[in-house]
């Protein structure tokens, strides 16, 4: 199975680029993004019941993370590699995964750091104490020299390609689905649906809610490290508490908790302003309309907890509230 | 010394415009339990609103005090029937469904009022008439204010004793207060919860706009997009002071205005967007429910 993906992401990858103009490409890579971003939050959002908003400053701290390597010491060594008769492509792929594990790891730690105060926060407390996370660390970027500041930061490698952002996307699905039959995704279930009676059963709540802080921040750095290095080039105004509310609405539309809704929601929320371009101005007001109305005719979301899966869509599900 | 104090009092200014706005996230969320994101661009619209009736006026080539007040009516009263609307066809609909597809809601009325704003006001900023000429007031050590400063502590002030007022000695306040405790209780009481959550987001969005002309006074560039920071950290002063709690949120609004100007002062203004959520952030991990809010220990 893992064999075979990586084998269709790699046939997609030579394919795609000359089947699809490059306008339509580039949005293809942007959904791609948003899935990991939102699949990612619903770990936070969906499984634990814990109302982040600040993901976007996970996402700019993995970006600028994995950047900064890339622009320190990925290029020397995929130039070294290339010299030593390494295929160009894998010594970029190996750099780049380097790259975004790194940058990962310094969303997780930031991811760890936002979770700690969530031992004593709840709910709307929380959110804000995210928020602020978020701000605090695009307000730091903005005064670091070294990195652009409100300038930016660019001539980033163009590392990612279709394949790295797709790999990233089936991963991070893999881990949540994975999650979701395990123990620990239980755990984290029981915690969202009722805290104390969680903790009454044995449930660590302290720790299960850090670990789905840490791990939904590690992918959005992995994210905000394949934007970073598909679009060469970084600014602090990318990752503004915006960016963080409409990953937000990706979840919440999808469904909390719901895999499938949140990458269909991904899907669909990318493609709407897309789609919408042509009416100019009216587009984000339309955009805004949409998210009102959907929201008053479904507030449950698109697929509300369930899952989309290949056996419901030929036969009605039995088990009502049952997973797939 | 005189420079610090000096900092003070631009502090305190701004703090009260960020209480202003503040006092009608605080009253919405003690009621609905909404953060009603939408509440910045209140702001936003009563600065507009205050800029077409003064335009109206003529405010702006023959400006006198009457025409000035005129203006802050007007736009707290539209605005206050805006937010009625926003209530009615956006929040009313959503209000039995989960917390966070109501705060969706309100993000897509945020999105809604900003972009909208874009289209009718157009995204340039527009110069606000100056209602009021502004000259500067000695007070001793070194200090001055600005007739305009005086005008905004007085107008908020007032605004709100007279909150301070209708919620605690009249009826309709009473029962605000009794809605904010439990719904159900209130309505077996004969209260019409309807019209109180009406009530509220009346006065939150009249409190909101008269901020928007009072800043718009001082720094006369106003643009579509001018509500998203303000609101923002007025929402974080609510949650400083506890949020729901109306006194919180004045105490909260004032921190966060003296805050901010002192570390423009004396720290960096690029620093400036960043010591909101820093202050909140320490304070909150000393009294996790804010400087008021009383810690709500959860039943079983």
């Amino acid at each position: 199975m893992p064999v075979l993906v990586l084998v269709v992401l790699g046939i997609l990858n030579v394919v795609l680029p000359h089947a699809l103009n490059p306008y339509i490409f580039q949005v293809l890579i942007l959904v791609g993004i948003n899935i990991i971003l939102a699949v990612s939050l619903n770990l936070v959002n969906g499984f634990t019941g814990q109302f982040s908003i600040g993901h976007a400053g996970f996402m700019a701290a993995g970006a600028y993370g994995s950047a900064m390597f890339s622009l320190t010491l990925g290029q020397p060594a995929v130039a070294a590699l290339i010299a030593a008769h390494v295929p160009e492509v894998l010594a970029q792929g190996a750099l780049l995964l380097v790259a975004l594990l790194l940058g990962g790891l310094i969303a997780a730690l930031f991811g760890w750091l936002v979770g700690l105060p969530s031992l004593r926060l709840r709910g709307d407390y929380l959110a804000i104490v995210t928020l602020g996370f978020g701000e605090i660390i695009r307000v730091l970027i903005l005064n670091i020299e070294p990195i652009g500041g409100a300038r930016g930061l660019p001539g980033i490698p163009r590392y990612a390609n279709f394949f790295w952002v797709f790999l990233g996307v089936v991963t991070v699905v893999a881990v949540s689905r994975n999650l979701a039959h395990s123990t620990h995704g239980r755990a984290l279930f029981a915690i969202r649906d009722d805290e104390i009676a969680a903790e009454a059963l044995g449930v660590d709540t302290t720790q299960y809610k850090v670990t789905a802080f840490v791990i939904g921040a590690f992918f959005a750095g992995v994210a905000g490290g394949l934007f970073a290095h598909y679009l060469c080039y970084l600014n602090p105004s990318t990752f503004t508490f915006l960016k963080s509310i409409e990953v937000i609405a990706m979840v919440v539309l999808g469904g909390m908790g719901s895999i499938s809704g949140a990458v269909l929601a991904a899907v669909i929320l990318t493609l709407m302003p897309e789609v919408l371009r042509g009416l100019k101005d009216y587009r984000m007001v339309i955009y805004a309309l949409m998210l009102i109305v959907l929201m008053i005719t479904r507030p449950q979301g698109l697929l509300g907890t369930r899952e989309l899966s290949w056996s419901a869509l030929f036969r009605r599900r039995t088990a009502a509230g049952g997973r797939a | 010394m005189s420079e610090f104090l000096q900092q003070l009092v631009n502090g305190v200014t701004w703090g009260s415009v960020y209480a202003l706005i503040a006092l009608g996230y605080t009253m919405v969320y003690g009621i609905l339990r909404l953060i009603n994101f939408a509440h910045g661009d209140i702001y936003m619209l009563g600065a507009f609103i205050g800029l077409y009736t003064s335009r109206f006026l003529h405010a702006g080539s023959a400006p006198s005090p009457v025409k000035a007040v005129i203006v802050l009516l007007t736009s707290m009263v539209v605005s206050a029937l805006i937010g009625v609307v926003i209530e009615r066809f956006a929040y009313k609909p959503v209000r039995k469904s989960p917390r966070l597809s109501a705060l969706i809601t309100a993000i897509g009325v945020s999105l809604l009022l900003e972009n909208g704003g874009v289209l009718v006001f157009g995204a340039d900023p527009k110069f606000f008439p100056q209602l009021i000429p502004s000259h500067n007031i000695a007070l001793g050590l070194g200090v001055t204010i600005s007739n305009q400063q005086l005008i905004v502590l007085v107008v908020s002030l007032v605004l709100m004793l007279l909150l301070r007022l209708l919620v605690l000695h009249t009826r309709v306040g009473k029962a605000m207060q009794a809605v904010s405790h439990n719904h159900m209780a209130a309505s077996l009481m004969g209260i019409s919860v309807d019209r109180i959550i009406t009530f509220t987001f009346m006065i939150g969005s009249a409190l909101a706009a008269a901020a928007g002309v009072l800043v718009a006074l001082q720094s006369p560039k106003i643009e579509p997009y001018m509500g998203i920071m303000p609101g923002l950290k007025a929402f974080v002063a609510a949650v400083l002071g506890g949020i729901g709690n109306i006194p919180g949120a004045v105490v909260g609004g004032l921190v966060m205005g003296v805050a901010e100007v002192l570390v423009t002062g004396y720290v960096s203004p690029t620093y400036r967007d960043a010591i909101a959520f820093v202050l909140l952030i320490v304070i909150l991990l000393v009294r996790p429910a804010g400087i008021f809010g009383k810690a709500v220990s959860e039943k079983v």
